[in-house]
């Protein structure tokens, strides 16, 4: 009973404490500064930094981080063999503590023989259907997101450094109309809330830049991973638009331009967020 | 039937000015800003239901205002947005045609770049839902019920 009542004292004075006007003070918060002349922001900033401490510990320690159930599946998934050609990841690639070192911080990648870029989970499903000759996996199963966070979290700490000149120029250019399109019936752009008012609640939610250092994502209010393109058509909801599919060009280009606007974040993925 | 009775004892006081007939509602289309960046034409000719009101601003499938700005007047909500200014003292910073002009479509009167939604306009973003297309967020009459209420936010 005692407890209880500490409880809600502890609670009441929470509340009383919360200053009216909660908005963040992002001079404050740790960054990179951008080194591309034309870069829309002054200092790149990861969402990490806009949730709160719980949020952040459970990110911090690999134990507590709930991804890692993904991850820890994925790592088996790795040297598992699948499809008619009995081949498993390792066949090819090896270790992938090596071999993979670095390479979720260069995706979305060209991809030569495709002729468009390629993000991590369409690279995977390539490998699967040209070399394993095995069903390619859904874009947001367990054990695509599995394979996406095992290999995205060998590059932790690298930072973010994808290519966005030569060939792919075009879809740099798609990504960032995509980003500066107004659309849905709210009739805003990913710009109006994650380029001008990042640092202010918008009702319980504060925004962050939108940066997607940390993807696949477990979010707890998915209780679940997710790639960046669910995310994508989350945001698309809410202002009431017509998403685009996962996987599709709009969103291999959207993805690539938000990856440069995090260019030197360093990768996080399975990051925690809220 | 209320509304016929608020326009007829609006007649019998010799007020009748500048709301419309009863039952008359303007199209989103129709809505038309004058050079002082008002409607001064209520959209519905029925007065607003400041109690109304006061729900459409906090209900995150209509007004949503709570999103975007605070208000001392519903401290009781959790969560009030800090994207667009406090509406603390509202009714004193603004009158009930200019408010119409804003919440209408803030576009008219704050710029292309505002952040802030159309309510009650036909043009929204490309890529609309199908479930919303062709819809506004608000009615015409919900757009009078908050005129109605914020005009009552005085400091």
């Amino acid at each position: 009973m005692k407890k209880i009542l500490t409880a809600g004292a502890v609670i009441l004075m929470a509340t009383l404490a919360m200053p009216a006007h909660a908005e963040l003070d992002t001079d404050k918060l740790k960054g990179v500064k951008p080194t591309a002349e034309n870069h829309p922001l002054e200092k790149i900033i990861s969402g990490y930094e806009f949730r709160n401490k719980e949020t952040q510990m459970l990110q911090d320690d690999d134990f507590d981080n709930p991804a890692y159930i993904w991850v820890d599946a994925g790592e088996e998934l790795w040297s598992t063999a699948d499809g008619a050609a009995g081949k498993s990841c390792a066949d090819c690639h090896g270790d992938a503590t090596t071999s993979m070192k670095g390479v979720k911080a260069s995706y979305p990648k060209w991809n030569e023989a495709k002729g468009k870029p390629m993000t991590l989970q369409q690279q995977v499903n390539d490998c699967r259907t040209e070399r394993m000759q095995a069903d390619e996996w859904g874009w947001e199963s367990d054990e695509m997101l599995g394979m996406a966070a095992y290999v995205a979290s060998q590059s932790r700490g690298m930072p973010v450094a994808v290519k966005t000149d030569g060939q792919m120029t075009p879809w740099f250019e798609k990504g960032k109309d995509i980003y500066y399109t107004r659309v849905g019936q709210l009739d805003m752009s990913c710009a109006n809330c994650h380029e001008d008012n990042y640092g202010k609640n918008i009702r319980a939610d504060m925004l962050s830049q939108g940066q997607i250092n940390g993807f696949p994502t477990y979010r707890l209010k998915w209780q679940k991973l997710g790639s960046v393109h669910r995310r994508f058509k989350g945001c698309m909801k809410n202002i009431r638009a017509k998403p685009f599919d996962v996987g599709s060009d709009e969103f291999v280009a959207l993805e690539l331009y938000v990856a440069w606007r995090g260019q030197n974040l360093p990768v996080e993925s399975p990051a925690v967020r809220q | 039937m209320k509304a016929s009775v608020y326009v007829i004892s609006a007649l019998a006081a010799g007020a009748f000015t500048v709301s419309a007939v009863a039952g008359e509602v303007t199209a989103p289309s129709q809505v038309m800003v004058n050079d002082e960046f008002a409607v001064e034409k209520s959209l519905t000719g029925t007065p607003g239901d400041v109690a109304a009101g006061r729900d459409w601003f906090a209900n995150r499938k209509l007004g949503n205002c709570l999103a975007c700005h605070q208000n001392a007047d519903q401290a009781s909500e959790p969560f009030h947005g800090e994207v667009g200014p406090t509406l603390d003292g509202a009714g004193d910073r603004w009158e009930p045609a200019q408010l119409r002009a804003i919440i209408s479509n803030p576009k008219k009167i704050f710029g292309d770049q505002t952040i802030m939604p159309a309510f009650y306009s036909d043009r929204t973003g490309t890529r609309t839902a199908k479930k919303f297309a062709g819809t506004t967020i608000l009615t015409a009459q919900q757009v009078e019920d908050i005129i109605a209420y914020v005009s009552t936010l005085k400091e």
